[in-house]
């Protein structure tokens, strides 16, 4: 579904941040990307939704395409169904909950209805009038997510969801990646967060110094002893 | 105190037409990112035209021709000049408007030399009364329209898909970018909005009491400027707020320049300056603004 091959990017024309990327998304599968803080995965996602321009970065070489088509800019990725929830949240403060959800839509091209993700986080069924900045981290998260899925999602790429949030929000956020995915709706996890991603994928890459360092299947690279060793701490136990 | 009423009256329908002009600077520093110094001469040429063709096709017509123009000539500055500017620094662009407003009133002062245009309005210089206060006909009804005008915005900004889009691009407009907002779309939309709220204003302040266009009005309306900026440059209420608190300070302050005289004549065409200082002085984000040192 989603192809990203041999890409290079970089930024003003001289810092290489990824070169010869190569990776994929198959359709309904979820698919993690590891890495630590600077190891390209924020260039990659840009390169992928064709928002490199706005942080002075190109992409020097390969192509990225989704379903056989390369993809014109940011509107037309959320257009064609592949949708980010960007790191950080990133809600609008000062829009509502509700606006939030609105916007979303209506950036897809869709008419607004709310009613699935107020199923799943009644929460912010509660606070739709009551302005984002008013939000929890947890409850934020929730509401990214909520965006990402009126917008009509075939593809979700979530940006490290899963940071700064207190284990039990990340549960319940687990708990819907798992539920949006059965619907059939693909993942692209990019985490640092090794051990959930792990957990929730099939398949994984590690990205290291703008380099795809390992592949394989999920289960596989969690008990690679370098993983292991480097991803998930001496003590850490992948489940 | 009739006195007083009717200068307040006056202050308030003035301050309208302000609130019309800063809404437009408001609304192009939030969702198109530029300081529009420009605008002063957009309300100037879409007024040019109102009164170079009211007599040849009527007034109605000629203000829609005028409104059309203003609009026409803001997407033009943008598609020309701000659009390939996009990525430059705030202070470039706001610089490039002053050129164009230096071009656009250079050229406009040449057509119109030293003559008073006369905008046509068919309710002219007369006077309507409300009780015992007097004011210009053209007063109460420029407060009605930018009334109407002003709410519809708001109403707008406030339900709408476009009104949604416009506040989310200017609170953060890669994310607004990264949902599938049309960026280029905003900012456009913004422009022409802009346009036309600037060229509607200078129709009514080229009106009684003022005998008709002249380059002057252009700058009169550049008073919406430190209207803007007191409200807090990145606020509609701000920008509503601030053009009242102008034009009834510049009001009357001009009306009772005989008690003010220890302050020279002509005091009432520094008064907005004056009032945006002191507020800024209080506040330095304006009344509504928001505090924030820069934008990235």
């Amino acid at each position: 579904m989603l192809i990203v091959r041999d890409v290079d990017v970089s930024y003003q024309g001289a810092v290489a941040a990824l070169r010869g990327v190569s990776l994929s998304v198959p359709a309904g599968g979820i698919v993690a990307l590891v890495g630590n803080n600077g190891a390209g995965k924020s260039s990659l996602l840009r390169a992928v939704s064709r928002n490199l321009r706005r942080h002075r970065g190109e992409i020097t070489g390969g192509a990225v395409t989704f379903d056989g088509e390369p993809l014109r800019d940011p509107g037309d990725c959320v257009r064609r169904g592949l949708i980010q929830v960007p790191e950080g949240r990133r809600i609008f403060g000062r829009l509502t909950v509700e606006e939030n959800l609105r916007l979303a839509a209506h950036g897809a091209g869709k008419k607004l209805v709310p009613d699935r993700v107020y199923d799943l986080f009644p929460v912010l069924a509660e606070r739709r009038r009551q302005p984002g900045l008013l939000l929890s981290g947890g409850e934020q998260q929730m509401l990214a997510l909520g965006r990402a899925l009126v917008a009509g999602p075939r593809l979700l790429m979530l940006d490290e969801p899963s940071l700064g949030l207190a284990p039990q929000v990340v549960a319940r956020i687990v708990t819907v990646l798992r539920e949006i995915n059965a619907d059939g709706v693909a993942l692209l996890l990019v985490e640092q967060n090794a051990a959930l991603a792990l957990s929730l994928a099939q398949h994984a890459y590690v990205l290291e110094l703008g380099r795809v360092s390992l592949e394989g299947p999920a289960e596989k690279l969690r008990d690679d002893p370098d993983v292991r060793r480097l991803y998930l701490g001496a003590t850490a136990v992948a489940t | 105190m009739i006195t007083f009423l009717s200068l307040l009256l006056t202050g308030l329908s003035t301050g309208a037409i302000y609130a019309l002009v800063a809404l437009g600077i408001v609304l192009l520093f939030k969702a198109a990112e530029v300081v529009n110094f420009a605008h002063g001469s957009l309300l100037l040429l879409g007024a040019y035209v109102t009164a170079r063709t009211w007599e040849a096709v009527g007034f109605p017509t000629a203000v829609a021709l005028g409104v059309l123009v203003g609009a026409l000539a803001a997407v033009i500055v943008e598609r020309l000049l701000a659009n390939p500017m996009r990525d430059a620094a705030p202070v470039a662009l706001a610089i490039m408007t002053i050129g164009v407003d230096i071009v656009i009133a250079t050229e406009l002062n040449r057509r119109m030399g030293p003559d008073i245009v006369v905008v046509g309005h068919p309710w002219g210089g007369t006077a309507a009364r409300l009780g015992d206060v007097a004011v210009p006909a053209n007063r109460l009804i420029a407060l009605l329209v930018a009334g109407a005008l002003i709410v519809a915005f708001l109403v707008a900004f406030k339900l709408t898909d476009w009104g949604v889009a416009m506040r989310a691009a200017a609170e953060d407009r890669e994310t607004a970018a990264l949902l599938g907002v049309r960026l280029s779309r905003v900012t456009t939309l913004s422009w022409i909005l802009a346009g036309a709220l600037a060229v509607v204003a200078g129709i009514f302040l080229a009106g009684s009491p003022t005998p008709g266009l002249s380059p002057a009005v252009g700058v009169i309306a550049l008073r919406a400027l430190p209207a803007a900026i007191l409200g807090g440059l990145d606020s509609t209420t701000g920008a509503l707020v601030g053009g009242l608190v102008v034009g009834v300070a510049e009001s009357l302050a001009a009306g009772y320049q005989d008690q003010l005289s220890f302050l020279g004549r002509g005091f009432g065409d520094v008064v907005p300056y004056v009032v945006m200082i002191a507020v800024l002085l209080v506040r330095p984000a304006g009344l509504f603004g928001t505090r924030e040192v820069g934008r990235v």
